[in-house]
C-alpha cells in the first residue's frame, strides 16, 4: 500500500501562492508550520517549516530543527494547507479603515489636568 | 495593475527597505534570483557535512567530538531552514534536491575539498565558517522576509562554529612540533580557497549589481573578501603559524593587508566539476537519498494507516 490513489493526494503546496514556477508529481512529505513558544507567559511565535508524515512526526521534527538551544518550553505544528492567508493587494481594503478612527486612542479625549491617573 | 506599475511599488518597497514576504507581488527574475541562491546555499549547507563528518569518529576527545557532531547537525538544520526558505518562492523541496544531484545547482566550492587531518577540521571552523559568517551576516538584511529570517537564525549559531575551529587551532599550534606542522599545513591548504569563497572579482560577478538594487545583496564580493583578510591576519598571527602568502602585506596608508592575485583557474575548475572531491560528493548525497526512500515511503504509508484507523474509530 505504498502507491497512493493520485485523488486522494492532499496538496501539497503552500496555498495561494500566485505563481508557481515548478509543478511536481513527486510525493514530498507534507508541510507543516512551527510555532514556538519561547518561555511561559508569551504566545506561540511562527518559526518556520518543515516536512514530516504526520502530526507526531513533525513535532519530533520541530524539536531537532528549531529547538537545539533552549527556543522553547512549547510547540505547535500546523499543517501549511490548514493555513487560510490575507491577500496582500487587500492590504488597504483591510487595514485602512482603522487608520482614520483615532477616537479608539486614548489620546483623542482631552481631559482636564486635575484628572490624574486615567 | 500593469506589470510596470507592479515593478514600480516593488522597487519602493525594496528602496525604502520594506521586506518583501512570499505572497507579494516581485518581478519574476527576482523569484528566480533567489530561489538559485537560496537553493544553492541550502545545498551548500548539506553537502558541508560531508568533510567533517568525515572525522567525527575520529575526534582526538569526546569534548572534541560532541562539539563537531554539534556542528554538524547545525549545519543539517541550516540546510532545512533554507530549503523551507526556498519553498515560499514556489518550488518543491524534491525538485530543489533532484537540481543538486543532477549538477544543475552548485554548491559552495569550497567543500570539493578534502579533510586530511585533524587539523583541518579546525582550519574549517576557522576559516571557511569565518568566511561563511562574514557572507551571511549582510544576508540577515536581505530584502526577502523568509531568507532574512533563516539567516538570523543561521548566524545565531554559526558563531559556536568559528569559535570551536579556532579553538583547535589554538590547541594544535601549541601542542607538539608534529601537531604544529599538522596545524600550518591545513592553513596553507584551506587559505586561498577560503578567500576565494566570497567569489569572483566584482568586475567579473555576473548577478551582482542586479542582486545590489534589489537588496539581496549589501556588499561586493572584493569589500567582503578584504574585511575577511584584514580581520583573518592577525588572528593567524596570533596562532604563530604563517599565512601562506608570500605576497601578504599591510598598507599602512590605507590601513587594509594586500595579496597575491587568486587562482580563478582553479575556482572556475572546481565549480566546472574537476575538484578533489565533486564527484565523491554527490555521489554520497545521491546515496543517501536512495537509501533513504524507503523510510520516507514507509513513514507516509504508517501516517496514512494510523489516519484511517482514527477516521474509523471516529465512526464506529
Amino acid at each position: 500500500m505504498l502507491k497512493r490513489n493520485k485523488k486522494e493526494e492532499k496538496p501539497r503546496k503552500r496555498p495561494n501562492h500566485e505563481k508557481t514556477i515548478t509543478m511536481s508529481n513527486k510525493k514530498n512529505w507534507p508541510l507543516w508550520e512551527v510555532f514556538i513558544r519561547s518561555k511561559a507567559g508569551l504566545s506561540h511565535r511562527h518559526a518556520g517549516s518543515l516536512h514530516a508524515a504526520d502530526a507526531e512526526m513533525a513535532l519530533e521534527m520541530a524539536r531537532d530543527v528549531y529547538t537545539r538551544r533552549n527556543e522553547g518550553v512549547s510547540l505547535w505544528v500546523v499543517e501549511s494547507i490548514h493555513i487560510t492567508a490575507s491577500d496582500p493587494s487587500d492590504k488597504d481594503a483591510l487595514f485602512e479603515p482603522a487608520n482614520d478612527k483615532i477616537y479608539r486612542h486614548p489620546t483623542f479625549y482631552d481631559l482636564p489636568d486635575e484628572v490624574k491617573h486615567m | 495593475m500593469a506589470e510596470k506599475d507592479l515593478e514600480k511599488i516593488f522597487q519602493e518597497k525594496v528602496d525604502q527597505e520594506i521586506k518583501i514576504e512570499p505572497k507579494d507581488w516581485m518581478p519574476d527574475a527576482y523569484r528566480k534570483t533567489l530561489i538559485r541562491q537560496i537553493s544553492q546555499h541550502a545545498h551548500s549547507e548539506i553537502v558541508g557535512m560531508l568533510p567533517e563528518a568525515n572525522w567525527i569518529t575520529r575526534a582526538p576527545s569526546l569534548k572534541r567530538k560532541v562539539a563537531l557532531l554539534a556542528k554538524v547537525q547545525d549545519e543539517a538544520g541550516h540546510g532545512l531552514y533554507l530549503y523551507s526558505a526556498a519553498e515560499t518562492l514556489g518550488v518543491e523541496r524534491d525538485d530543489t534536491i533532484e537540481d543538486l544531484h543532477s549538477g544543475k545547482a552548485k554548491y559552495s566550492s569550497i567543500f570539493n575539498y578534502p579533510t586530511l587531518t585533524w587539523a583541518d577540521i579546525g582550519a574549517i571552523g576557522w576559516l571557511v565558517d569565518g568566511a561563511a559568517i562574514m557572507n551571511q551576516v549582510p544576508l540577515c538584511r536581505c530584502s526577502y522576509g523568509p531568507y532574512s529570517r533563516a539567516m538570523i537564525r543561521v548566524c545565531k549559531e554559526e558563531s559556536f562554529h568559528q569559535r570551536q575551529g579556532y579553538s583547535i587551532m589554538l590547541a594544535m599550534a601549541n601542542g607538539t612540533p608534529e601537531q604544529k606542522r599538522m596545524a600550518q599545513d591545513a592553513i596553507n591548504r584551506w587559505w586561498f580557497p577560503a578567500l576565494m569563497m566570497f567569489g569572483p572579482h566584482d568586475t567579473e560577478s555576473s548577478h551582482s549589481e542586479q542582486s545590489m538594487n534589489w537588496k539581496i545583496k549589501r556588499f561586493s564580493n572584493d569589500e567582503l573578501r578584504q574585511r575577511f583578510l584584514d580581520m583573518t591576519v592577525p588572528q593567524c598571527e596570533l596562532l604563530g603559524c604563517e599565512v601562506p602568502d608570500p605576497n601578504l602585506k599591510f598598507n599602512e596608508e590605507t590601513g587594509h593587508y594586500e595579496m597575491s592575485q587568486l587562482d580563478w583557474d582553479e575556482f572556475w575548475n572546481v565549480v566546472k566539476g574537476n575538484g578533489k572531491c565533486n564527484r565523491q560528493r554527490i555521489r554520497a548525497r545521491r546515496e543517501a537519498y536512495e537509501r533513504g526512500e524507503w523510510v520516507r515511503e514507509a513513514a507516509m504509508a504508517y501516517a496514512e494507516k494510523k489516519q484511517k484507523r482514527r477516521e474509523a474509530t471516529k465512526a464506529s
